[in-house]
């Protein structure tokens, strides 16, 4: 046993928590309770499961933070719950001086440390008096370090009764068989253990209003209230919790008359199929979406062209993780951009929305099947694991604004006292108008295709059809720029330099500049939110020297796309690019900002 | 004999005219062209109602073909081997359309081989139709996995590879109707085209059809020489719609075999050289591999289930098909969204 130092003085809701397990022993529900426990409490956390790609024994982390001021980004954990002997010594090791160890003493290991807290608990002798064997016991030890941590944190347990029913959808037996054993723990603790350490938490009333949800069930939520009537998927990491979403919901929502589902979701052979049966589905008229991560979007590639050329809607989520190949199944990205921006052969780029959070995953949910119906072509949707399978808060969602926006469809009436060419730019915008099988107008049918073809949608190899028709595509992507969500700017009033960045970075950003202003040195920042961008991008540019583009790659792909489609500002665009698969933390943002933020932009008004 | 009436205009209203195409761009004499001539005058012949069929095909020569007949009706020329998919898509949609699908032995075979075996697995409601020629007619004469073992022939050398065979594949995979027939045998593939329109499922139809440009030497098995000697019809087939009163009138009565349809109608099939039972599987898995053997064709139903539900009675689609729904169907109402919230405050 080590010597506690000192007590410093105490660290109340703020500080980040891990736990190490080994994959399937269960210790999710254990972490879950414990993350729930703190939200009840009024307290904002953040939960991130760094997992392996395994089904059984390799470590995981489960990190908790706490934060008052509500900074959700990765942070070293200063607490530490050790319980997997195979990274026991590791993460001893990896503590932070003054840090916290709460050690299944059943463990061994061989680490020293007099700068830590250790707290070592006998899981195998508070278990023994529990009537449960085997697996479930296994399951129900990682209720010990709930107990404990609950006496040592100050978590009262009725909010880890709270945490427990949300993990159990209210199922009592199940609450009450690990509620007894959190409550052993707990007692053993308040009895044997001494406090040495100053990590605490305490109510608050920061997530009254709040959810806790992934981003893969917020968007999979969007989705059913965008009308989703077609989903087909073939499962992969990070992705397949989405359409577990998916499967979960609409059989509660989406019932018709007599209980018949409006909806179908079909499990697809590949990602090849999957994309195929969207085109399909959308091309018939019904609102598709397929939900997959890097190797399915390279199998996407030649449907996603023909879905852009022939002008059909459709939906794809990428939850991206790390490429290429296989890369790091479990492990987060933002290394799809470049490639589904510009998926597929020969000329033409696609849209592509970029959520940041569980409140935008909701919306562009829905708004992405609007986007995809008005401009009749495939919309992306980038997430990336961390947003997608990792629990998040959010303010509650807001209903859709607006009724759907089904694009230019016309019916037989329409038809018959219109015409109709498919392919003819009757508006200028480059969007068309298009039927849907099953309309009995004359002249309503035509055949969708990915061949060259005229204003009739007929074949052809007329050097001036396809220029008329590439041109007019290239327009209809220019009525993008205007539809998709624009990025948002926060300028900082006289600052030099802005940041831009898209999706999940921003938190460990927000953060890193929150610490960079406090000390004096402002930037400016936007978040973009979609491609092709919007006239707002080149403005803050130009309203800056420098702008510093931060993303989670590394060939700095977003601000290769800014440098070609803004180029007379291209000198002015800078890179934060780095992937390690891990989410960014502050303290690696603010390393990597502060270099840009010399002196000259410390001349704030 | 079982000729349909010829007349100028059908139950539809419509004249044969008015199930036409544009013009074949294939090569003269291609037995794809002739196909699509039966689709045409099956299509006719069914009163078929333009607007409600759905034309799908891969790429590739056939691929071309649903151009070519049914300008009336909506289209989808997709990608190499991946009609499946989008017919999928298309009819989860749209569950009322009609679909004919038009593949090639390579688009069917080679690279959509995983797609096709999914489709009939899943046994979403379509006619695939297989112009198998078993060359790559449009990059210049390719083996195709169909071509026969053993072939020579001008452009692609000697053949070391067995055949693919699509109607076996296609009952190894579930598909409850499965036939072969011949470009060069219009009877035949009319009557085997107005039985498939009537099936619950997929229904495969694997056509021979002789390549013109490059598979088309007379001692290929998939020329038309060869056909027309090497062919052994299975049976005789006459399609009755249900509602209609035309009798076939049959040479030899005695040896009818009355095949049910899942829509009512019925399917008649004469036995001419063997005893097969097409609802058979194994039986009909060991004609073909006889046939094969012997490297024979044999045409006509091989096989006929239709206990399957199909893909859209199995997925419990709406009545409605889903792409018609209305919004209020669509989108749950506000109440909804906030007792889901509830679960994760």
């Amino acid at each position: 046993m080590t010597t506690p130092p000192a007590i410093a003085r105490d660290v109340t809701n703020d500080f980040s928590l891990v736990v190490a397990t080994a994959n399937g022993t269960g210790s999710q529900t254990a972490n879950l309770a414990l993350l729930r426990a703190c939200f009840h409490m009024g307290i904002p956390v953040c939960g991130k499961n760094i997992f392996p790609s395994n089904i059984q024994g390799l470590p995981t982390w489960y990190h908790i933070r706490v934060s008052k001021d509500g900074y959700v980004a990765r942070r070293t954990s200063e607490v530490l719950v050790a319980f997997n002997q195979a990274t026991v010594d590791a993460d001893l090791r990896e503590l932070p001086s003054g840090g916290v160890a709460v050690v299944d003493a059943g463990l061994a290991h061989g680490v020293e440390r007099d700068d830590i807290h250790v707290y070592a608990i006998p899981v195998k002798a508070l278990m023994a008096a529990s009537e449960h064997k085997g697996k479930l016991r296994d399951y129900l030890a990682n209720m010990t370090y709930v107990g404990v941590l609950a006496h040592l944190l100050e978590i009262p347990l009725d909010a880890i009764e709270a945490g427990l029913d949300a993990q159990f959808g209210g199922k009592r037996r199940l609450v009450d068989t690990n509620l007894a054993v959190v409550r052993g723990a707990h007692a053993w603790a308040v009895e044997e253990l001494t406090k040495t350490d100053p990590f605490r938490v305490a109510p608050m009333d920061a997530t009254r209003d709040l959810l806790i949800m992934s981003g893969n069930e917020a968007g999979a939520l969007g989705s059913v209230f965008g009308g989703v009537s077609v989903a087909a998927w073939y499962p992969i990491t990070p992705s397949t919790s989405f359409i577990d979403a998916l499967r979960d919901y609409l059989p509660e929502l989406r019932q018709g008359e007599d209980g018949v589902p409006t909806y179908t979701v079909i499990q697809a052979e590949d990602e090849l199929a999957a994309i195929g049966m969207v085109i399909g589905a959308g091309f018939a008229g019904a609102r598709a979406l397929t939900a997959t991560s890097g190797p399915g979007i390279s199998l996407m590639a030649e449907f996603a062209g023909l879905g852009s050329f022939a002008e059909v809607p459709g939906v794809i989520w990428d939850v991206q993780r790390v490429g290429p190949s296989t890369g790091l199944p479990t492990r987060t990205s933002q290394g799809d951009l470049a490639f589904a921006y510009g998926l597929g052969h020969g000329d033409g780029k696609h849209v592509v929305l970029l959520p940041s959070s569980i409140e935008e995953c909701f919306e562009f949910g829905w708004r992405s099947f609007d986007l995809a119906e008005q401009l009749q072509t495939p919309v992306f949707v980038l997430t990336d694991l961390d947003l997608g399978m990792n629990n998040w808060m959010g303010r509650s969602f807001t209903y859709p604004d607006q009724p759907m926006q089904r694009g230019k469809v016309l019916d037989a009436d329409e038809v018959r006292e219109r015409g109709f060419a498919r392919y003819r730019d009757v508006d200028g915008d480059g969007v068309t108008y298009r039927t849907l099988p099953g309309n009995d107008a004359p002249g309503a049918a035509y055949f969708a295709r990915g061949t060259g073809h005229n204003a009739q949608a007929v074949y052809s190899e007329r050097s001036d059809d396809w220029v008329e028709n590439t041109e007019r595509l290239a327009r209809k992507f220019d009525t993008a720029r205007r539809l998709v969500p624009p990025a948002l700017d926060e300028r900082v009033e006289g600052a030099s330099v802005g940041l831009i960045a898209f999706g999940t970075t921003r938190y460990a950003i927000e953060e890193a500049r929150d610490a960079l202003a406090a000390d004096g040195l402002h930037c400016s920042s936007m978040r973009v939110r979609a491609l092709p961008i919007g006239e707002e991008v080149r403005a803050f540019i130009e309203a800056h020297e420098r702008v510093v583009v931060i993303e989670m790659n590394r060939d700095a792909q977003l601000a290769a796309i800014l440098r070609a489609e803004l180029p007379d500002l291209a000198p002015r665009i800078e890179s934060v690019a780095y992937l390690d698969g891990m989410p960014f933390t502050a303290g690696f943002m603010r390393e990597r900002i502060e270099p840009f933020l010399t002196p000259r932009s410390l001349e704030v008004a | 004999m079982d000729r349909p009436r010829t007349i100028a205009s059908n139950a539809a209203g419509l004249s044969k005219a008015d199930y036409g195409g544009s013009p074949s761009t294939l090569c003269r004499g291609c037995g794809h062209n002739s196909i699509a001539s039966q689709i045409i005058q099956v299509a006719f012949e069914l009163s078929l109602r333009p607007h409600e069929v759905l034309k799908l095909s891969g790429i590739g020569c056939s691929s071309k073909s649903p151009a070519y007949f049914l300008g009336m009706s909506h289209g989808f020329n997709a990608l190499h081997g991946r009609m499946p998919a989008v017919a999928t898509g298309a009819l989860a949609a749209n569950r009322r359309m009609r679909a004919i699908g038009v593949s090639g032995d390579g688009d069917t075979g080679s690279i959509g081989l995983g797609q096709f075996k999914h489709l009939l697995r899943r046994n979403t409601r379509m006619v695939y139709v297989i112009e198998n020629n078993g060359v790559y007619g449009l990059t210049k004469g390719q083996f195709s996995a169909t071509a026969d073992e053993g072939l020579d022939l001008k452009y692609a050398g000697h053949n070391d590879l067995p055949p693919i065979d699509l109607c076996q594949e296609a009952i190894a995979a579930g598909c409850g109707f499965v036939a072969r027939s011949f470009a060069g045998d219009a009877k035949q593939v009319r009557e085997i085209l107005k039985a498939a329109f009537s099936h619950r499922g997929t229904a495969v139809i694997d056509i021979i059809s002789p390549c013109v440009a490059f598979n088309n030497e007379d001692d290929s098995p998939k020329s038309y020489a060869y056909g027309r000697h090497h062919e052994k019809p299975l049976h005789e087939l006459g399609y009755i719609p249900f509602a209609d009163e035309i009798v076939i009138t049959e040479s030899d009565p005695g040896e009818l075999t009355t095949v049910d349809l899942h829509d009512g109608s019925r399917l008649k099939l004469r036995r001419v050289e063997e005893d097969h039972d097409p609802t058979n599987r194994i039986a009909a898995m060991t004609r073909l591999m006889e046939a094969e053997r012997k490297q024979e064709f044999i045409t006509g139903l091989l096989y006929y289930n239709q206990s399957r539900p199909s893909h859209a009675e199995a997925a419990r689609l709406p009545e409605t098909p889903l792409a018609l729904l209305p919004e209020e169907a669509l989108r749950p109402p506000p109440e909804a969204l906030e007792r889901t919230l509830q679960r994760y405050r």
